[in-house]
């Protein structure tokens, strides 16, 4: 069995999710992890599928991409790609006047204390940027590196929290 | 029923149900949580002896503040809540079971990240009422009792009440990026 890392991003229009889930129905392919959004009127799909090689979706993408208003790209990945819990969930919410280098500042900082982002996205919306991520802690790491990074914050002069993301179990 | 015929817990504790058996819990996609649970006759034997069981199974279940009769794969409409000792907790009515219990006030809508015992991969924010009336009756007396709770209890018996009406946390999730992995298991 393949498992096949898919992206297809383009102008956004109705109807692109299910042109690209009927290709790879029918070609069999089990569409499994999924993340899909749209990012500044472009939809944005990145999928894990498992099933048929990458040629034969390949080949079944390139009907939708035909026109070029779509952009597809199909690699085979291992399919081990589990990786063990690193620690907390936090989440990181970050916003203020935009600039370049938040996202590289930030996520540097959270690296650096061994936080592992496992989710993010960002919005620009007139000036103000927001970044939210949720990240990977190690345990007892998350007071020193709320300091480090509301220290990062001043520097690009922007805000940030850091809060516990635990869900309670009911 | 005229809601003066509604009264707290007053002097009901579990030990009336007598010891009750742990059970094992099923997990998602079973189409027992998928599915209305049917109302009870709440004096009835079996459904003492169901309420029982909740309440042992929720006991030996580490971090479990909340079990509902679809989770050990009984379709009724009979849930245990204990909420004592969490740190989100304000009202606390201490360990009690419900039967064909439904909401009849909620007000003050909060998010929140829920996980659940029967979708052990998976969380989800979730917004519930954190102010709550709820009335139900007790198993056993069948005596109809009106709840009046709010933070971290109101949502354990919301969370509760939808199992019994077959639906789960991933049926009420804020958005389609308000499901995640979940990391940390107890």
């Amino acid at each position: 069995m393949n498992e096949l890392a898919i992206t297809v991003i383009g102008r956004d229009r109705p109807g692109i999710v299910a042109d690209v889930a009927e290709v790879l129905a029918r070609l069999g392919a089990n569409l499994t992890d999924s993340t899909m959004t749209r990012l500044r009127g472009h939809f944005a799909m990145t999928l894990i599928c498992v099933g048929p090689s990458a040629a034969e979706v390949e080949a079944a993408l390139a009907t939708l991409t035909a026109d070029g208003q779509l952009l597809a790209t199909v690699r085979e990945v291992t399919p081990d790609g589990e990786t063990a819990p690193a620690g907390e969930p936090y989440v990181m919410a970050v916003h203020g006047a935009d600039r370049m280098g938040i996202v590289a500042a930030m996520t540097r900082v959270l690296t650096e204390a061994g936080g592992n982002v496992t989710d993010l996205s960002t919005r620009l919306v007139g000036s103000l940027y927001v970044v939210v991520a949720e990240v990977e802690l190690p345990p007892g790491a998350a007071e020193p590196l709320a300091v480090r990074l509301t220290e990062a914050a001043a520097n690009l002069g922007v805000d940030v929290t850091l809060r516990p993301a635990e869900p309670d179990l009911l | 029923m005229a809601a003066e015929a509604y009264a707290g817990l007053g002097a009901w504790t579990p030990e009336a149900l007598g010891a009750g058996a742990v059970l094992p819990v099923v997990s998602a996609p079973h189409t027992v949580l998928s599915r209305a649970g049917a109302e009870v006759d709440p004096t009835d034997e079996e459904t003492v002896r169901l309420a029982a069981d909740l309440i042992a199974t929720m006991r030996v279940s580490p971090g479990c503040v909340g079990l509902a009769a679809p989770q050990v794969g009984v379709g009724a409409h009979v849930f245990a809540v204990n909420v004592t000792g969490h740190p989100k907790a304000v009202t606390v009515h201490g360990t009690f079971a419900l039967c064909n219990a439904r909401v009849v006030e909620a007000t003050r809508w909060k998010a929140g990240r829920e996980g659940c015992m029967s979708v052990p991969d998976l969380t989800g924010d979730v917004k519930r009422a954190s102010r709550l009336v709820v009335e139900g009756a007790l198993p056993g007396s069948g005596e109809l009792v009106r709840l009046v709770t709010d933070g971290f209890e109101a949502r354990a018996l919301q969370h509760e009440i939808d199992h019994c009406a077959g639906l789960l946390f991933l049926d009420r999730v804020a958005g389609a990026h308000a499901i995640y992995q979940r990391k940390v298991y107890l």
